[in-house]
């Protein structure tokens, strides 16, 4: 570790924080009007929930040694409170208070993804208590098969460990379990009572966007760990996969409702960053251009599901962080490129295909636990404390009933 | 005395006001109204689901003549606003029963 790895940590670490008002942006944007600052509030929220559940258990629940060396969930009881974690090594490098606080930023941002589920129709304080619990019960374990490598006597986590995934910065972990999330609550929601809303503000849904896309460079760069060869490849790969997920997304909405449209560009750029991040370290610039095109195409295809299903997954996350994480999974089975940093040679390109069955394996059990667990939370949180506004709230919107605050001044003054 | 009523598309509304200024109408209300004619509304596709915009944004425009001065004030208030497309509006006029200017209490065509 160099002091040039510590300034590009210490400089991703601000840039990733820079996600969060950009994820509420990007929502906040897409909702209704008298809806929006309750979607702000529902996205920021988790990083207050998440930073006090993460120095309580949960760094040691994805870390920690596995309970049972079983390889499902960490020990949350080793960094209760991140106590004894404060000696200076003294020669620069990066540190425990550091990589405690940057894992902080990941679980958080997924359980904000998992808040676009929850458009304009949850309780404030339905929310708040679900968040915690899907941290714990979903992400903490997930995070754990995905993040916690074997160490020095101890035990890490199964698909990491056993099954030997390929997942570079969290497609798994944070893409596809806040997707399938994202659906399984939806779900047991239910509807809104008004779902002929569009987009409200389309230009903040570019802001958001924007910021989104410069912490993706924080969050794949970073990952890397350092300043070294690995960050700017992933950076090279990260930024052609947004370009492409653009032309996928609005290749298919021309052909298939005429137009390219400004949420479709959003949403693709959003859905190739998805698609790259488990795949960053893996395939080349042609194989990221790929990426992000198959990303965008196929999720601008997806997003049409939901209204088949009569589900009310209203700002698609499912489609695009489930289903691309998905797709970028993929990807790296089929087109790994030999001479990147991960190593794996895709079947396309005459590789083997044992990362098939790893990939795989990982997607199923990524995606099915995080459904089931959210599902189960939500029904039981439903009946102890009921998820839902009543119908006067949700129709006076929820910026005034949750919040007692309007976004937007309508009435001329 | 009639009340000309006039609706049409938005951004005609500083030839309508031109137009009536030219002939010496002092004073006009104006209102943004939506609706639809004609020309329906439209359709939005948001990843790939259709929103239905059914009403349209429309300008009002509400002008008081004298009786002699309402087939002037139609053509004009017509010809400022037309483009000639589907979505270019309507005008109506009624009969008005009385007229009174506030600060002065005048009353008829004296007030218009």
């Amino acid at each position: 570790m160099t002091p040039a790895d510590v300034a590009w940590m210490l400089a991703a670490f601000a840039v990733v924080l820079i996600m969060f008002p950009g994820i509420a942006l990007f929502y906040g944007g897409m909702v209704g009007p008298k809806n929006t600052l309750n979607m702000l509030m529902m996205c920021m929220s988790t990083l207050a929930v998440v930073s006090v559940l993460y120095v309580l258990y949960g760094h040691g629940a994805v870390v920690g040694d596995s309970l049972g060396g079983l390889g499902l969930l960490g020990n949350p009881l080793e960094h209760f409170g991140w106590i004894g974690i404060y000696d200076d090594p003294g020669d620069g490098s990066i540190v425990e208070p550091y990589w405690f606080a940057f894992y902080v930023l990941f679980a958080a941002i997924t359980v904000a993804i998992v808040a676009s589920a929850a458009v304009g129709r949850m309780k404030f304080s339905a929310w708040i208590v679900f968040s915690g619990l899907w941290l714990t019960i979903v992400y903490l374990p997930i995070g754990h098969w995905v993040f916690a490598y074997d160490g020095d006597g101890t035990t890490g986590g199964w698909l990491r460990n056993v099954v030997k995934l390929h997942d570079y910065a969290g497609g798994t972990a944070v893409h596809m379990s806040a997707g399938l999330g994202a659906l399984a609550l939806a779900m047991v929601l239910g509807k809104r009572r008004n779902t002929q809303m569009r987009p409200h503000n389309l230009p903040i849904v570019l802001v958001g966007v924007g910021m989104l896309w410069m912490g993706w460079i924080g969050f794949n760069g970073g990952t890397a760990g350092g300043a070294n060869f690995l960050a700017q490849y992933a950076v090279m790969s990260t930024l052609l996969a947004g370009c492409t997920g653009m032309i996928g997304f609005c290749l298919v909405e021309r052909i298939r409702d005429g137009h390219a449209t400004t949420l479709g560009m959003c949403s693709g750029i959003i859905a190739g960053l998805v698609g790259i991040t488990p795949s960053a370290d893996a395939v080349d610039a042609l194989g990221a251009l790929f990426v992000g095109f198959a990303s965008g195409a196929v999720v601008a295809w997806a997003v049409t599901w939901k209204s088949k299903l009569g589900i009310d997954e209203s700002l698609d996350a499912f489609a695009v962080h489930g289903v691309g994480g998905i797709v970028g999974s993929v990807c790296v089975v089929l087109i790994g490129f030999g001479g990147s940093p991960a190593g794996i040679e895709g079947v396309l390109l005459g590789g083997s295909w044992d990362i098939a069955w790893r990939e795989l394996v990982a997607i199923v059990a990524v995606c099915g636990y995080a459904f089931v667990a959210t599902y189960v939370i939500a029904k039981v949180l439903d009946k102890v404390m009921g998820l839902r506004v009543d119908e006067e709230a949700e129709y006076e919107g929820m910026d005034v009933s949750q919040h007692a605050e309007s976004a937007y001044d309508m009435e001329r003054s | 005395m009639k009340l000309i009523t006039a609706v049409f598309q938005p951004y005609r509304i500083d030839d309508v006001k031109e137009a009536l200024t030219g002939l010496g109408v002092a004073g006009l209300t104006v209102t943004e109204v939506s609706g639809h004619g004609a020309q329906k509304g439209h359709s939005e596709v948001y990843r790939g689901s259709e929103y239905q915009v059914e009403f349209r944004p429309k300008i009002r425009v509400d002008v008081v003549v004298a009786d002699a001065d309402l087939e002037t004030a139609l053509e004009a208030v017509a010809s400022a606003a037309r483009t000639g497309k589907i979505g270019d509006g309507k005008i109506w006029a009624t009969d008005l029963v009385e007229v009174l200017r506030v600060r002065t209490g005048e009353r008829g065509e004296a007030a218009i």
